[in-house]
């Protein structure tokens, strides 16, 4: 009895030195990991969600695209500065008078991550494998522009000697294209364009195999300022610096460490701690908040998205373009941006957002309530032949609710229409638009390339992302003209032309153009912004003002 | 006792066989695929991937391919994660979880059953009210509130633990093994208490005090004995539940565990993804359900006897 009360003290004892032990070692400040990373050159990077893969081309998605920026590269790359592209793995390029050929000249310091030369060859492989069609690659239109590319991916032809793209030798790689396409290089630092390892592929499985081991640690060659060092699945992906990597000493960072965090609030306070330098958004109730306090971390940057609504073109109310029309100019856009989203986005009169490449549509969606009205009469509706009412289809998110109950407020008082706002799991509401079971829905459109056509281009006919049952031949054959000329200024005229018809058929009502919103550690330098959000690293660095 | 463990293991594998039949039929039935992303694909580029994943065979046939991989014990490539399969992503998030569980676990015991058996031995004093007033909250304050607020003081203002993360930073597991923690304590609280006010009243008690034994011997020994049977029964679910339902924590604190796949695989149709998930926490649960029953059998001296 005597000796068990005693083992119960020693044991209280021993609980009591736990717990201050506890208390004295996590109720001390430690070193937060951007301090410490602004001594060992890590840069922490919110980077959103867990990445699908790392392989180029099979993967989709902006946190996949963070870091595959950092391990590979194109054959040119986005300037921080915004503009023209610059060299990456080619050094120089010249293009035919008639814009349809360019020659690229690689760089012959050019290597991939293991040290071996990277060759024009390289190139021809990773395009021939973008483009067979049994590695289900979701872009390969972005090659599309090449001569045969498009056969070669939907089997009409099976030699890949038909498609525009050959190694005049080791470091000279020719590409012939269906038409000049003056953004053909803006496409090039897009990652589906860039090269990847032939030897490693193939040695972990075949030229058409999605679940191939490449890109495991350890497996993975590229061609990027980093390697990849380690993978830990929802956890973290850490990049160390590359030493093969052509423009080396340029590199300034050791280490990324890409942190997938998908719960917004969550990287807000990891930011807050000081466990990240950059994150990838903000919470948007946050936004007005830290604009109102001058939060020196927060970053509004413009980019190339905008935010629109689709209108069913084949419901028989919708059908009408004076319906449409009266939607449209039944919504106040200003209100929308100051009262709902509050975080500095620009109100949308075009589909395109303006500014893209030097681009301004001249279109205009007025706000007018009364021209709205008179134009549903003119349809034939009236208080004794009410319009019926309308759903807004949207996905879930509290974001989306905010400003459908804005819109649906609006078309309320100002059209007398009734609106039901239907809220769906992601995947029901992207089945629902794919079948055109919807009236309106909510939708958005970032830019792959800086270039209007990339997004005058989805709203021709049979573009999978049209999605609204709208076709106008006069429209499509404006694009498709747009894009055969190599003239800019004529080029852009032709693609304003097509701004108008579409503004003018309204299948969607543009509303705002995005901005991106992020916090920003005051010690990273060199991450400018940019209207693709590109952001390559060997322009940043960390450094304490 | 060793009869019940293989008759129930025997129960288990038809109800573990249509959990993976349901779970197989109903995520077929639910609008959307794999492959639907805001960027829709051309329906060339979906031909070949469903002719990847072999979704373009009948639902029979997809059904009886994935159950005859599953009794070799394959679960498939993720749909989701090029190159990954389930079994894979399930052994990384596991052990994450099962100590995340563990810590949990163990705070919920230690803080429920003190304060518990404490305030059934001091019965309507201020020891008994304020452990079951802090126990009622316990249970009221959901996770995804409890989280953020510990974060806010200890990680915000005070600035002595890291507000998120799972072993890379000191500290990073304490604030979610207190979250998840503290609303199980809360019930394991009001459980033992339940439990022990019933046995402190019988007889056999009431014989151990009169022999002269201590008061902790008593409470220790005999009463506790008993007392915490209900515990040992609220365990198994609770184990169980811990391990399927941690999402919301390891969503707040950046954890990278297996709840995180799980919920997460629902909302991007990872069909494989989802059916591994749901077979192992369906054996995980049935697996702990069996435990806290075995372990309640032999805690109580009749069933044990019988």
């Amino acid at each position: 009895m005597m000796l068990f009360s005693i083992r119960i003290k020693m044991i209280k004892s021993r609980l009591i030195e736990l717990f201050i032990i506890f208390l004295f070692v996590s109720c001390s400040k430690s070193i937060s990991p951007v301090d410490s990373g602004l001594k060992d050159g890590i840069f922490h990077f919110g980077n959103g969600s867990e990445p699908q893969g790392i392989d180029p081309h099979v993967v989709t998605g902006v946190p996949e695209h963070h870091i595959l920026i950092s391990l590979c590269e194109g054959l040119t790359i986005a300037n921080p500065y915004g503009g023209g592209n610059l060299p990456g793995v080619a050094e120089s390029w010249s293009i035919s008078e008639d814009g349809k050929e360019y020659i690229f000249k690689l760089n012959k310091k050019a290597k991939w991550s293991n040290g071996e030369i990277i060759t024009a060859d390289d190139f021809v492989w990773s395009w021939m494998r973008i483009l067979t069609a049994s590695l289900g690659s979701q872009y390969p239109d972005m090659l599309y522009y090449l001569e045969g590319a498009e056969e070669y991916h939907t089997g009409k032809t099976n030699n890949f000697n038909d498609v525009g793209v050959k190694a005049i030798d080791t470091h000279t790689l020719k590409v012939n294209l269906k038409s000049p396409t003056p953004f053909f290089l803006g496409l090039l630092s897009h990652y589906s364009t860039w090269p990847v390892h032939k030897e490693t592929v193939l040695k972990h499985g075949t030229i058409d195999d999605r679940n191939g081991q490449w890109t495991r640690p350890g497996n993975f060659v590229c061609n990027g300022p980093f390697k990849l060092k380690s993978w830990e699945l929802n956890n973290k992906i850490e990049v160390e610096r590359n030493p093969h990597y052509w423009d080396a000493s340029k590199v300034q960072l050791n280490e990324i460490h890409f942190y997938p965090v998908s719960n917004v609030m969550t990287e807000d306070r990891m930011f807050r701690a000081g466990q990240l330098h950059l994150t990838s958004t903000l919470p948007s109730q946050k936004c007005p908040i830290y604009i109102e306090e001058n939060n020196p971390d927060l970053r509004i940057d413009p980019y190339m998205g905008q935010y629109f609504y689709r209108l069913n073109t084949n419901n028989p109310y919708l059908k009408d373009v004076r319906v449409r029309k009266a939607l449209a100019f039944s919504i106040d856009r200003k209100a929308i941006v100051e009262r709902v989203t509050k975080c500095g986005q620009i109100p949308a009169y075009s589909f395109t957002p303006p500014g893209s490449n030097e681009y301004y549509p001249d279109t205009e969606i007025p706000f007018n309530p009364i021209l709205a009205k008179q134009l549903l009469i003119d349809a034939g509706y009236s208080d004794s032949n009410p319009f019926p009412k309308l759903e807004i289809l949207f996905n879930t998110n509290e974001d989306h609710r905010k400003i459908a109950l804005a819109i649906q407020q609006m078309w309320q008082q100002n059209l007398g229409i009734q609106i039901e706002l239907v809220n769906q799991d992601w995947k029901v509401y992207l089945s629902r638009e794919m079948v055109g079971d919807f009236q309106v829905s909510r939708a958005g459109w970032i830019g792959d390339y800086e270039d209007p056509n990339t997004f005058l281009d989805l709203m021709r006919p049979n573009r999978g992302n049209n999605k609204t049952g709208w076709e106008d031949l006069n429209y499509d054959a404006i694009v498709q003209k747009a894009n055969s000329t190599n003239d800019q200024d004529e080029r852009y005229k032709l693609l304003m032309e097509a701004e108008r018809i579409l503004i003018d058929n309204m299948p969607i009502i543009p509303l705002y153009t995005y901005v991106r919103a992020y916090q920003l550690s005051s010690d990273v330098k060199g991450y400018n912004p940019h209207i693709l959000d590109h952001h390559h690293p060997k322009f940043i660095y960390l450094e304490r003002n | 006792m060793i009869s019940i463990f293989f008759k129930r293991i025997f129960l288990a594998i038809p109800v573990l066989f249509a959990v993976a039949s349901i779970t197989f039929f109903l995520i077929k039935l639910a609008p959307g695929g794999p492959f639907d992303a805001d960027r829709a694909v051309s329906p060339q580029v979906l031909k070949n991937l469903n002719e990847a994943y072999n979704l373009d065979a009948s639902n029979w046939e997809q059904y009886l391919d994935y159950m005859s991989g599953l009794l070799k014990g394959d679960l498939g490539p993720s749909f989701r994660f090029p190159g990954r399969s389930v079994s894979e992503m399930i052994s990384t998030g596991l052990p994450v979880t099962f100590e995340l569980a563990f810590y949990a676990i163990l705070i919920a015991l230690v803080m429920g059953v003190i304060s518990g058996v404490i305030a059934a031995l001091k019965r309507n004093t201020y020891l008994d009210f304020i452990p079951m007033a802090i126990a009622m909250i316990g249970i009221c304050v959901p996770t995804f509130l409890m989280g953020p607020l510990l974060v806010l003081i200890f990680g915000i203002n005070l600035e002595v633990l890291p507000v998120s993360g799972w072993g890379q930073l000191p500290g990073d597991k304490i604030l979610p093994s207190l979250t998840l923690g503290f609303a199980y304590a809360a019930y394991i609280a009001r459980l033992s208490r339940g439990g022990m006010l019933e046995i402190l009243n019988q007889d056999f008690i009431r014989t151990a005090r009169a022999k002269g034994l201590t008061e902790s011997m008593v409470v220790i020994k005999h009463a506790m004995q008993g007392g915490l049977i209900p515990v040992v029964s609220f365990l198994g679910p609770a184990i169980a539940g811990l391990l399927a339902g941690s999402f919301v924590v390891e969503t707040i604190f950046q954890i990278p565990g297996l709840g995180r796949f799980y919920v997460e695989a629902a909302f991007n149709r990872d069909y494989t993804m989802i059916l591994g998930t749901t077979i192992f926490f369906s054996a995980m649960i049935v697996f702990f359900n069996l435990l806290s029953d075995l372990a309640a059998l032999w805690l109580n001296p009749r069933s044990r006897d019988s």
